[in-house]
């Protein structure tokens, strides 16, 4: 397929495709990262993680409509807005959700994945009844709009930077957070013995509040994220749950660290055979290359030794 | 079509000042009026046992219909706007008198974007409720999960989505267009006017875009000269199109031929944009985006692609006019019209011509009476009943623009034969 190019266009090719894989490992860091810390570290099957990217995605559409119609000087900045305001109120949901539901089940993981099944679809029909069963389209700033020519073929996606540079800048804030703080050091040690940790005077009801909000807040930055590259609409965020979980379980459950690898390996597999394959058939590829690699290593590619 | 709304005919004019009436009127005034309507219709209502001989639901002064899509799940977001038509279409024709003397009554169900729960639904309507016609249906794997029903029990169903074809049912009405219908007058006109010899094929991995493209790559082939540079399906809510963008900025084809569908339409469409292909110099002819999809995607990462329909909610004529004025009024100044919507706004009216030719509301006679219907009023203009139980319609070309609205660019001078069943295209 190659003979016909010459040698500038097939390297400039492949500099975009590496891009594209780039851009693809940012998005599933930036999917995987939230429920990372929620399944991780807390244990919790949080199957309604991308009903908490949608809430963040209409934050953002909303806070769209919001600056176009009454602050429209300064529309092109209002998506750093947004994002605050989807974390808040995606980690606000979180919060509620751990209250009224997950703090009761945190003995019987299994019940949690029907819990938090159930509540993707009341939050699904809860947001088609609310914004309506239609897609709604959300207005970028030009700013983030197009791409930047490197060479006359190389372009470089503005919004891919983009996303690019949030997955760096919530990945150190979170491995920050979790091995760096005080707050982090009480949440490992409530994962590790809850009992234990509780006697030497942890909150563990707070921890696990702050923790499991924590975790939505950032699904909800990286749905707002994603209205630049996908759909926002009731059932958009069933598109990123089976990816997110894959990536999650890959990486080894309990490793930050195993995340981002699996991110890696499962973006550079996925975009590399797209390219040399059809869409669907790179797919199944993608998927069997991983249970493979699950059947012979079942804990994950990295594993936190944990005594229990 | 102007020569359709002279004076001297009487279905358009009166059908024209209730449009107005409901344009004018709050809706209680409107309901006396409608009242009235149908007592002065009733006079010479035909008795129900002459009409109704099979023991439909239909009484005196009501009959029922079935009103069957998904209002909940993934579909809901497609099948809305097919319902708010149905429902526009039912309230117009109640405003002119009804069926035979009768207003029509609907029984809606949910089919919940779930093909069993569509059978179901389906049975229901048809055993328990004996409705007399369903409008219903939007995936092809729902009309697939119905159809045995409709035909064990004798129902009516009017399809509204275009589709792949393959399938001929005396149940059904299929008001949307078949493959060959919307896939060929586009392809004739982007080879023509764009000089296009290479194609690039993509779509979602499911059957109607996978018979589309097999009908498309004949046809460009065998009959345009063409070639194929490229044919590609993802699974359907695919997010991430950077490498197949790689690929077609590679093989620089004259076209970009697209069946890309749901949520991965508007992920595909964004990223070309963010990837510098400007659909202003690139061609992209798309044979899955209407306004209601551009709703999702924004008009500024679309605009400049060609889409091909038999209906834009752009058309400009009176019939259209009309309908768009009537559904806005009914359902909001933002809604936006797309074709199967249009095509979902057919469905009761055909049925209501069908009746009244066959003088019965028995699904037999219906059946027997379809081929032949005529529908002057249609938004699309005109359409026809071909006895294969397709219409006979014609093709257009829109350009996307910002506004989400499409420009019309090209229209077929015929109505187009449907044929389910095309040779040398399978």
């Amino acid at each position: 397929m190659f003979s016909d190019y010459s040698l500038a266009e097939l390297s400039s090719i492949f500099m975009m495709q590496g891009f594209a894989g780039l851009i693809l490992f940012s998005v599933f860091v930036l999917m995987a990262l939230g429920l990372a810390i929620i399944f991780g570290q807390m244990g919790v099957i949080n199957m309604a993680h991308g009903e908490f990217m949608i809430l963040g995605a209409y934050v953002t559409y909303f806070t769209s409509q919001f600056f176009l119609n009454y602050l429209p000087s300064l529309f092109g900045i209002y998506f750093f807005i947004a994002m605050i305001l989807a974390f808040l109120a995606s980690g606000a949901l979180g919060m509620a959700t751990e209250w009224l539901m997950i703090r009761h089940l945190y003995k019987r993981p299994l019940d949690t994945l029907l819990a938090t099944w159930g509540l993707s679809l009341i939050l699904q029909q809860v947001y088609r009844s609310v914004f309506g069963p239609r897609e709604v389209g959300v207005e970028l700033p030009s700013w983030m709009m197009g791409s930047l020519p490197v060479t006359d073929v190389v372009e470089v996606q503005i919004n891919g930077l983009f996303v690019m540079g949030l997955t760096i800048a919530i990945t150190v804030a979170v491995a920050l957070l979790m091995y760096k703080s005080s707050w982090g050091k009480q949440v490992r040690a409530v994962v590790q013995n809850r009992v234990m940790a509780g006697a030497v005077g942890i909150n563990t009801e707070k921890v696990d509040r702050y923790t499991f909000g924590l975790g939505c807040g950032i699904a909800g930055v990286a749905g707002s994220a994603f209205t630049m590259i996908g759909s926002t609409g009731p059932t958009s965020g069933q598109l990123y749950i089976v990816d997110t979980f894959l990536v999650v379980v890959f990486g080894g459950a309990q490793s930050l660290l195993g995340t981002i690898a699996s991110a890696f390996t499962i973006s550079q597999a996925q975009s590399t055979l797209e390219f040399f394959l059809s869409g669907s058939m790179a797919k199944v590829l993608t998927l069997i290359g991983v249970v493979v690699i699950l059947m012979l290593r079942p804990q994950g590619l990295f594993v936190i030794k944990v005594r229990r | 079509m102007s020569s359709h709304n002279d004076g001297s005919d009487n279905f358009s004019s009166t059908r024209r000042r209730l449009l107005k009436g409901l344009a004018a009127l709050p809706a209680a005034p409107l309901l006396s009026s409608t009242a009235l309507f149908s007592s002065q219709a009733f006079a010479q209502a035909p008795a129900t046992s002459a009409v109704n001989t099979t023991g439909l639901a239909v009484t005196d002064t009501e009959v029922t219909v079935g009103i069957l899509h998904s209002v909940t799940g993934t579909m809901a977001i497609s099948e809305t706007g097919s319902v708010q038509a149905e429902k526009l279409a039912i309230e117009q024709i109640n405003a002119m008198g009804g069926v035979l003397g009768r207003k029509i009554k609907f029984i809606q169900e949910d089919g919940a974007s779930d093909w069993p729960t569509f059978a179901e639904k389906a049975k229901k309507l048809l055993v328990n409720d004996k409705v007399a016609a369903v409008m219903g249906c939007w995936t092809s794997a729902s009309r697939k999960a119905v159809l045995p029903v409709f035909e064990q029990y004798n129902g009516m169903l009017y399809y509204p989505t275009f589709y792949e074809g393959l399938e001929q049912s005396k149940n059904v009405i299929y008001t949307g267009q078949e493959a060959t219908q919307q896939i060929l007058a586009g392809l004739d006109w982007v080879n023509k006017t764009k000089g296009a010899k290479s194609f690039y094929l993509i779509g979602s991995d499911y059957i109607w875009p996978r018979t589309s493209m097999k009908i498309a790559r004949k046809h460009i082939e065998a009959h345009l000269g063409g070639k194929v540079a490229g044919e590609e399906y993802f699974p359907l809510g695919h997010t991430q199109f950077n490498s197949v963008i790689n690929k077609i900025k590679l093989t620089k084809p004259d076209v970009i031929y697209c069946a890309v569908v749901g949520g991965s339409n508007v992920a595909f469409y964004k990223q070309l944009k963010a990837a510098g292909i400007d659909l202003n110099k690139q061609t992209l002819l798309t044979i899955s985006v209407t306004e209601d999809e551009i709703d999702g995607i924004g008009g500024d990462n679309i605009a400049g692609a060609y889409s091909c329909m038999k209906y834009f909610q752009s058309l400009d004529n009176p019939n259209n006019k009309d309908f768009v004025a009537a559904f806005k009024k009914m359902w909001g100044e933002k809604t936006v019209i797309g074709d199967v919507t249009q095509a979902a706004y057919l469905g009761p009216w055909l049925w209501k011509m069908t009746v009244e030719k066959a003088g019965s509301f028995d699904v037999d006679k219906i059946a027997e009476a379809s081929p032949g219907i005529e529908f002057t009023k249609a938004p699309e203009g005109y359409v026809k009943i071909h006895p294969n139980h397709h219409l006979w319609s014609k093709t257009r070309v829109g350009q996307a623009q910002l506004d989400g609205q499409f420009k019309v660019v090209f229209e077929t001078p015929d109505l187009i034969e449907p044929d389910p069943f095309p040779k040398g295209y399978q």
